[in-house]
């Protein structure tokens, strides 16, 4: 399986990304610079969590119009994976590829400590290896977080099971504030209809191995080379 | 020509900057604020067009990059 990890200026997990697909779990991965009009020969796109553009006028809005973004959105149209961490999916959402937008998080703060999820949909490419229901640590890492959509989208996310995590507290209750940031329904990551992108605001990337602390985010990498055997 | 373009949160999407403007402004002791929301002004030089092209323009300019209208209304004043 062959991963490209996009780098747009002030991306800054690129290369956490490429270390645990390559090192870690020893997939092919190449990183493709934001000006590349050509996705050929990838499986994965990882958009990496970091300041594209500073996050200039809001996060992810100039990135979305890099070069490199008409390539992921035809390669999304076909049906190719996207995975967007932190700043990808603020781009990812910026660009229509995922509904609702991430705001500046409900305490002003920026956040970085691990947090409480559960798993609620372990249907999809990106979370396959996880079972329903199950509560994962792993960090994040932002000032804008804060996931909001209109209840119309939100309902329809719910109801097309397209929430893959959310925020819990650490026993895997729901509490109306157990989300950091202030996301509505405590909206952590969501899916495409298709269910082929996926934007997740903790990073699975920085809880891949032991050597990390945490082991959490493993899985979203083991759904992805579960699925392409 | 200069335009002026003032980006505003749409009703009911929750502004925790205004909030915590709010809360300070009574802080100091200005009790009789309720409510603020803070947006953004953007102010551009344009070439020379006519008035209703420029405003076209720039409403294209607002949908596509710098109001995300899913959180954010926009107004634009050309002189």
């Amino acid at each position: 399986m062959k991963f490209g990890i996009i780098v747009f200026p002030g991306s800054n997990c690129d290369h956490d990304c490429y270390h645990a697909v390559k090192h870690v779990f020893g997939c092919e991965a190449e990183f493709v610079w934001h000006k590349s009009e050509s996705l050929d020969g990838f499986d994965c796109v990882i958009l990496p969590g970091g300041f594209s553009y500073g996050d200039y006028l809001r996060t992810g809005a100039i990135a979305r119009f890099s070069p490199v973004m008409s390539a992921v959105q035809a390669f999304a149209k076909k049906g190719g994976l996207v995975l967007g961490i932190c700043n990808g999916f603020q781009i990812l959402a910026e660009a229509g590829l995922l509904p609702g937008v991430l705001m500046r998080n409900s305490g002003l703060k920026f956040i970085c400590k691990g947090v409480s999820l559960r798993v609620e949909n372990n249907t999809s490419a990106f979370t396959s290896a996880y079972a329903k229901g199950q509560i994962v640590n792993i960090p994040i890492a932002h000032a804008d977080g804060n996931y909001y959509a209109d209840d119309d989208t939100i309902k329809m996310l719910e109801d097309s099971g397209r929430i893959a995590f959310r925020y819990c507290l650490a026993d895997g209750s729901d509490a109306p504030d157990a989300a950091p940031n202030g996301s509505r329904a405590n909206i952590a990551a969501i899916l495409n209809e298709a269910g082929n992108v996926m934007g997740t605001m903790p990073h699975p990337e920085r809880a891949s191995e032991a050597t990390l602390g945490q082991t959490g985010g493993r899985a979203v990498f083991e759904s992805l080379l579960k699925g392409f055997v | 020509m200069k335009a002026r373009i003032y980006i505003t949160l749409r009703a009911g999407v929750l502004d925790p900057q205004g909030k915590a403007v709010v809360a300070s402004l009574k802080t100091l002791g200005f009790d009789e604020v309720n409510d603020a929301r803070i947006g953004k002004f953007i102010e551009l030089e344009l070439d020379g067009a006519p008035r209703e092209a420029a405003i076209e323009r720039i409403g294209k300019m607002c949908e596509k990059l710098l109001a995300n209208t899913v959180i954010e209304n926009y107004r634009i004043e050309v002189d």
